[in-house]
C-alpha cells in the first residue's frame, strides 16, 4: 500500500497498463500539456512519448471517433473527456457508433475504448453545465459497461479492469475525490467489473451508494449508528448490476435505499428498486427509496446548489423514516 | 455612464468602455481571490477591445451569443455593470437572477442571449437568431463570438455552410488570442486564418487588430452593413491576447516574454489612447476612470447586499 490522491491513482493504472499493452494510448484535450488540467495524465508524455499520449484541438466529435476507429482496428484507446459534461458534443460517436458496432457487425468487431468522464458532478459553484452526472445515460444505451469508482483504490483498480476489457467502458468520475490522499494497492492490482464492495456491514437498512455520493451515504450511517445499524454498499459497477450483492444484504435487511448525486428519474437507483421489487419483493418490510439530488439543472448560487445537491442530511431523513418501526 | 451614439463612437467612448471591462474584471478578480466569488472564473483582461469595438457597431436588437469567457461581451454589449457583478456574487439582482454564474450571463432586453459553458455551444445558437430575424425581417442581426479553440469544433464548420446556404444576417467573430486553455493555436490548428476558412464558404470575411478598438469597429461596421443589407452572413477574424490565466488564477504556462510584449505593446487601452493623446488627455483618463471605478465599487456594494435568490421561489418555479 501507499497513500496517493485518487487521480494519481488513476494515472498509476494508465502507466501500468500502457506499459503491458502497447496498444493502450490516451487520447483527449491537453492530455499532452503539462499532466492534463487534472494532473490526470502526469508524466505519461515523458514516458511513452507523443505517439501515445495524444493531446487534441477542442473537437470531442472527431477525436471520439477516432478513438472508435482505432479500437475496430487493434488499438485500445481511453478517450478522455475533460468534463463528464462535454460528451454530448461527442454523442453520436458514443451512442450509434462505440456503443452498437459488436451487436451490429454480428459480435465481430471488437470495441475496447475506455470512455473516461472526469470531473463530473456538482458543488463546486460552476453552473448547470459543469455539474453533472451522467451515468444513468450510459447505462441504459445497450452496449456499455459502466463504473463509477469511489475512491483511490477503486480508481486504480477499475481503471485496469476497464482498459483490459473488450466492451467498451464508461468510466464516471467524480471530482470532489480527485485529490483526496487514500491508500492504494501497488502494481498489479485489479477490481473486477461487476462486484460492488461493502463499505460498512449493517444489518437493518442496505444502503447503496457509488461515486462520491459513497462518502455521503457512509458519513450518514455513522450519524446514524447509535439508532440503526446500516449497511453500506458501494456498487463500483453500475452496469452489470451487482444484483447478488443487492439481493443478498436486502434479504437480510429488508430495508433498501440508494442514494445518488444524479437525479432519481430513470436513474441507477430508480433500476435497482426495480429488480429488488421484482426480484425480492417477499423480503421488504417497508417500500424501497430513492434518494438523490433534485430534478432540475444545478444552479449556480451555493444555496440553491445546496439545496439541489444530494446532501448527507437528505440520507440521513430517509435512514429514519425507513426505520420507523424499528427504532 | 453616457452611451455614446452608435453610429459615430468617440474615442472617450471605446476607452470607457474597454477600461470598464478590464476594471470590472480587476474587480471581480479580487473578489474571486477572497472567495467571495466561487466557481470557474475566465477573464478577458487584455482583450478589450474585441468585445468594444464589436458591439459599438451592434444595436441593442441584434444578439449576442458568447462563450465561457464572456463578462467583456456581456459588459460591451448591455453596459450592465451592476447586473453582472450581483449575478457573479449569487445574487438575485444578478442578470441571470443568481441562478447562471460567470459562465451564463443572460440579458434579452440588450440583445445579450448568454454565455456559455460549452466550447462552441453558442455558435449554431447565433445561427438560429440569425434565422429568426430574416424570418421576421427585422433587421436585426445573430451575432456568435467564438475562441480559437471553438473553431475546431465541429459545428463551426457546419453552421458557417448552412449560414451560406440560408444567407442569413450571421456574424461570426473569431476572438483568437492564440490559445485554448493551456494548448497553443499552432498546435490546434491546421489553418489559423479564419478568413480562408470563410472563403471555402463563400463566406466575406475581414480580418483586423484585435488589440486596436479603431480597426475591429471600422471591420464591425462594414460587416454589419454587409449584414443589413442583407448579402448574407459574415466572419472577422480578430488576434488578441489574455494576459491572466485560462481559468481563475491557476498558474500560467505561456511564455512570460511573449506576455510581456503583449501587455507592453498591445495594451488596448494604451493603443487607443496614445492615438489621441489631446482627445484622451491623462487628466480625461484619470477623470474617467474615477467614474468607472465609482461604478464598479457601487455596484459590489450593492450586489453584497442585495438578497440571494429565493428559495421558495427556486421551488415553485421549478417544482423541486
Ligand atoms: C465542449 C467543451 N470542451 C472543452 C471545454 C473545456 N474548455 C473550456 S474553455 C476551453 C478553451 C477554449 O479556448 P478558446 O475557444 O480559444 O477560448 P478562450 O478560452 O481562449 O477564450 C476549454 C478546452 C468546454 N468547456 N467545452
Ligand atoms: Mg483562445
Amino acid at each position: 500500500m501507499k497513500k496517493m490522491m485518487y487521480i494519481s491513482a488513476v494515472t498509476e493504472a494508465l502507466a501500468e497498463e500502457m506499459e503491458r499493452d502497447e496498444s493502450v494510448f490516451v487520447i483527449g484535450e491537453d492530455v499532452d500539456i503539462d499532466g492534463g488540467v487534472w494532473n490526470e495524465t502526469a508524466g505519461l508524455l515523458e514516458r511513452f512519448g507523443a505517439k501515445r499520449v495524444v493531446g487534441t484541438p477542442i473537437s470531442e466529435g472527431a477525436f471520439t471517433g477516432l478513438a472508435a476507429g482505432a479500437a475496430l482496428t487493434g488499438l485500445r484507446p481511453v478517450v478522455e473527456f475533460m468534463y463528464g459534461d462535454f460528451i454530448h458534443v461527442a454523442m453520436d460517436q458514443v451512442a450509434n457508433q462505440i456503443a452498437k458496432a459488436r451487436l451490429m457487425f454480428g459480435g465481430q468487431a471488437k470495441m475496447p475504448v475506455v470512455i473516461r468522464l472526469c470531473a463530473c458532478g456538482a458543488g463546486t459553484r460552476e453552473g448547470a453545465q459543469h455539474s453533472q452526472f451522467l451515468e444513468s445515460w450510459f447505462a441504459h444505451l445497450p452496449g456499455f459497461v459502466v463504473v463509477a469508482p469511489s475512491n483511490a483504490a477503486d480508481g486504480k483498480g477499475l481503471m485496469k479492469s476497464a482498459i483490459r476489457s473488450d466492451l467498451p467502458v464508461v468510466f464516471v468520475e467524480s471530482r470532489q475525490i480527485y485529490y483526496d490522499i487514500q491508500d492504494v494497492p501497488e502494481g498489479e492490482y485489479t477490481v473486477p467489473i461487476g462486484k460492488a464492495e461493502i463499505l460498512r456491514p449493517g444489518e437493518q437498512v442496505t444502503l447503496l451508494s457509488f461515486g462520491y455520493a459513497c462518502e455521503k451515504a457512509r458519513q450518514a450511517a455513522e450519524m446514524v449508528k447509535d439508532k440503526v445499524d446500516v449497511e453500506v454498499i458501494d456498487l463500483r459497477t453500475l452496469k452489470p448490476l451487482d444484483t447478488e450483492t443487492i439481493f443478498k444484504s436486502v434479504e437480510k435487511t429488508g430495508r433498501l435505499i440508494v442514494a445518488h448525486d444524479s437525479p432519481a428519474m430513470c436513474s441507477i437507483g430508480a433500476e435497482v428498486v426495480r429488480r429488488v421489487v421484482a426480484e425480492r419483493f417477499d423480503y421488504l418490510d417497508a417500500p424501497p427509496v430513492v434518494v438523490a439530488s433534485k430534478d432540475v439543472p444545478i444552479p449556480f448560487n451555493d444555496e440553491l446548489e445546496d439545496y439541489t445537491v444530494l446532501s448527507v442530511q437528505d440520507i440521513v431523513d430517509e435512514i429514519m423514516k425507513i426505520s420507523v418501526g424499528i427504532i | 455612464m453616457k452611451k455614446s451614439s452608435v453610429a459615430s463612437p468617440s474615442a472617450e467612448y471605446f476607452y470607457r468602455w474597454m477600461l470598464a471591462i478590464r476594471h470590472s474584471e480587476q474587480k471581480l478578480k479580487e473578489l474571486y481571490i477572497d472567495h467571495k466569488i466561487k466557481g470557474a472564473l475566465h477573464l478577458s483582461i487584455g482583450q478589450e477591445a474585441v468585445p468594444v469595438g464589436v458591439c459599438a457597431a451592434l444595436s441593442d436588437g441584434d444578439k449576442v451569443f458568447s462563450t465561457h469567457r464572456s463578462h467583456g461581451h456581456y459588459i460591451a454589449k448591455t453596459h450592465d455593470i451592476e447586473g453582472i457583478m450581483a449575478e457573479l456574487l449569487g445574487r438575485a439582482t444578478g442578470c441571470s437572477n443568481g441562478y447562471g454564474g460567470s459562465m451564463h450571463l443572460y440579458n434579452y432586453e440588450k440583445g445579450f442571449l448568454g454565455g456559455n459553458g460549452i466550447v462552441g455551444g453558442g455558435i449554431s445558437l447565433a445561427l438560429g437568431a440569425a434565422f429568426s430575424a430574416f424570418y421576421q425581417n427585422n433587421g436585426q442581426i445573430g451575432v456568435t463570438f467564438f475562441g480559437d479553440g471553438a473553431a475546431n469544433q465541429g459545428i463551426l464548420h457546419e453552421t458557417l455552410n448552412l449560414a451560406s446556404l440560408l444567407k442569413v444576417p450571421f456574424l461570426a467573430v473569431c476572438e483568437n488570442n492564440g490559445v485554448a486553455a493551456t494548448t497553443p493555436v499552432e498546435k490546434s490548428t491546421s489553418e489559423t486564418d479564419r478568413t480562408k476558412l470563410a472563403k471555402a464558404y463563400k463566406i466575406s470575411s475581414l480580418s483586423a487588430d484585435g488589440s486596436d478598438v479603431e480597426a475591429v469597429y471600422a471591420a464591425a461596421s462594414k460587416a454589419v452593413a454587409h449584414l443589413r443589407a442583407g448579402k448574407g452572413p459574415f466572419l472577422l477574424n480578430l488576434r488578441t491576447c489574455r494576459w491572466e490565466p485560462h481559468c481563475g488564477i491557476i498558474k500560467d504556462t505561456r511564455d512570460q516574454k511573449m506576455l510581456d510584449d503583449w501587455r507592453t505593446n498591445h495594451d488596448p487601452l494604451n493603443v487607443i489612447a496614445g492615438r489621441y493623446p489631446e482627445l484622451l488627455s491623462s487628466e480625461l483618463r484619470a477623470e474617467i476612470g474615477r467614474e468607472v471605478d465609482a461604478r464598479i465599487e457601487a455596484a459590489v456594494a450593492e450586489a453584497m447586499t442585495a438578497p440571494a435568490p429565493e428559495l421558495a421561489e427556486y421551488k415553485r418555479n421549478f417544482g423541486v
